[in-house]
């Protein structure tokens, strides 16, 4: 490491902000890239899942709602992008790069979805999980992100009283219902335990070493058992460990989950990975022309 | 072309830098910012601005340590304590 990338390094440590125009050494753009790239991936996969059920939602409230979320989320995707591309990186490379597998996106967009009771896991546990990931975001070194996850945070924090309302009203409901319920935390458990990564030790994680992420994976996963469990609890749910527990000094035991199935999961082997790229690269060829129309119309 | 947006959350309030959005042209640079920063009433107001249209100045250095044109300049604490025992005004506090 030269001189000046050993200065930047301490800046960054100390708390330091970084503006796009900033010179920065060039691993520390490269995985700003990756980073920001994959989280502008997850939300525009992480509306698939939920926009297959817009047609099938119980109430016009609830149709709405959705309807909305996912108009957010692409929002989400569309900063996030704008980001990436003021680091050195096209939107239309990230889109490419997306369909075609070589870049990722979160794990939780890979599985499939069966009943109402998984939108409204996802909508509360799913979000509940990545609000935790993206508020440790707003300390971020790279000053661009860190304001966009501002808002992000933001719509995010209603997604959840959505999601909690979908969950509440299910289990206030039939015995079909809060079965639906049952059933699709059970499915959930352990993509949302593998949802804040393996605990690698915080020294360890190049991703805080740069302060691009401000905590360690462990310490995000057990703010979301934390802060998660004790209300899942509450409903009267399971939670489909036995080994899970709070220990006196307040530290969550859980089973070890297969980190084996995270790794083939992002590497482009879960369930429903291939469809889902395959509806975004048809997605992506039938509204070229809308691009082209308005690229064209300013040239 | 890139334009930065800045936001006004509430009338009176200043303007500051939220983002910025990808669009040809100003009316689509417009419709952009307000979908992505006004549609739930969060702001008051939009700034949408040309990114070349900006200045960027960022060349403050202060080689000779002047402090007369700032507060901290200014210590007033011991002649303020002086000049009142010179006049007999000092009182316990």
């Amino acid at each position: 490491m030269t001189a000046r990338e050993q200065e930047f390094l301490e800046y960054v440590q100390s708390g330091g902000q970084v503006e796009t125009h900033d010179w920065m050494p060039d691993e520390y753009r490269q995985r700003l890239i990756k980073f920001i790239e994959m989280h502008g991936n997850s939300e525009l996969m992480g509306v698939l899942p939920e926009r297959e059920w817009i047609l099938r939602a119980p109430t016009l409230q609830r149709k709405l709602a959705l309807t909305a979320k996912v108009q957010d989320e692409v929002g989400h995707a569309q900063l996030i992008y704008r980001v990436v591309e003021d680091l050195g990186k096209p939107r239309e490379q990230c889109l490419a790069d997306l369909v075609s597998g070589k870049s990722k996106f979160h794990n939780v967009f890979h599985y499939p979805t069966y009943t109402w009771g998984d939108v409204g896991v996802i909508a509360w546990l799913v979000d509940a999980a990545a609000i935790i990931s993206q508020k440790a975001l707003l300390k971020c070194s790279y000053a661009p992100y860190a304001r966009i996850m501002k808002k992000i945070c933001w719509e995010e924090s209603f997604h959840i009283l959505h999601g909690r309302d979908v969950i509440l009203t299910l289990v206030n409901g039939t015995g079909t219902q809060r079965e639906l319920v049952q059933e699709a935390l059970d499915r959930w458990w352990t993509p949302l335990m593998h949802f804040h990564g393996n605990p690698i030790e915080a020294t360890d994680d190049p991703m805080v070493v740069w302060r691009i992420k401000s905590q360690a994976n462990e310490e995000a996963r057990q703010q979301f058992l934390e802060g998660y469990v004790p209300q899942i609890w509450e409903l009267g749910l399971t939670v489909p460990d036995p080994k899970l527990r709070r220990s006196d000094e307040g530290v969550w035991e859980y089973t070890e989950p297969d980190w084996d199935e995270l790794r083939a999961v992002v590497t482009g082997h879960g369930p429903k990975t291939a469809e889902r790229l395959d509806f975004r690269r048809l997605n992506l060829e039938e509204t070229a022309w809308v691009r082209n129309a308005v690229l064209a119309e300013a040239a | 072309m890139i334009w930065e947006v800045f936001r006004q959350e509430r009338k009176g309030q200043p303007f500051q830098h939220a983002g910025s959005v990808a669009a040809p042209e100003a009316e689509f640079a417009r419709a952009y910012a307000h979908e992505q920063y006004g549609r739930r009433g969060e702001s008051a107001a939009l700034w949408v601005v040309a990114r070349d249209a900006i200045l960027d100045v960022e060349d403050f250095v202060d080689e000779l340590g002047r402090n007369y044109h700032r507060v901290d300049g200014y210590s007033l604490k011991e002649k303020l304590k002086e000049a009142r025992e010179r006049a007999g005004t000092a009182v316990d506090r």
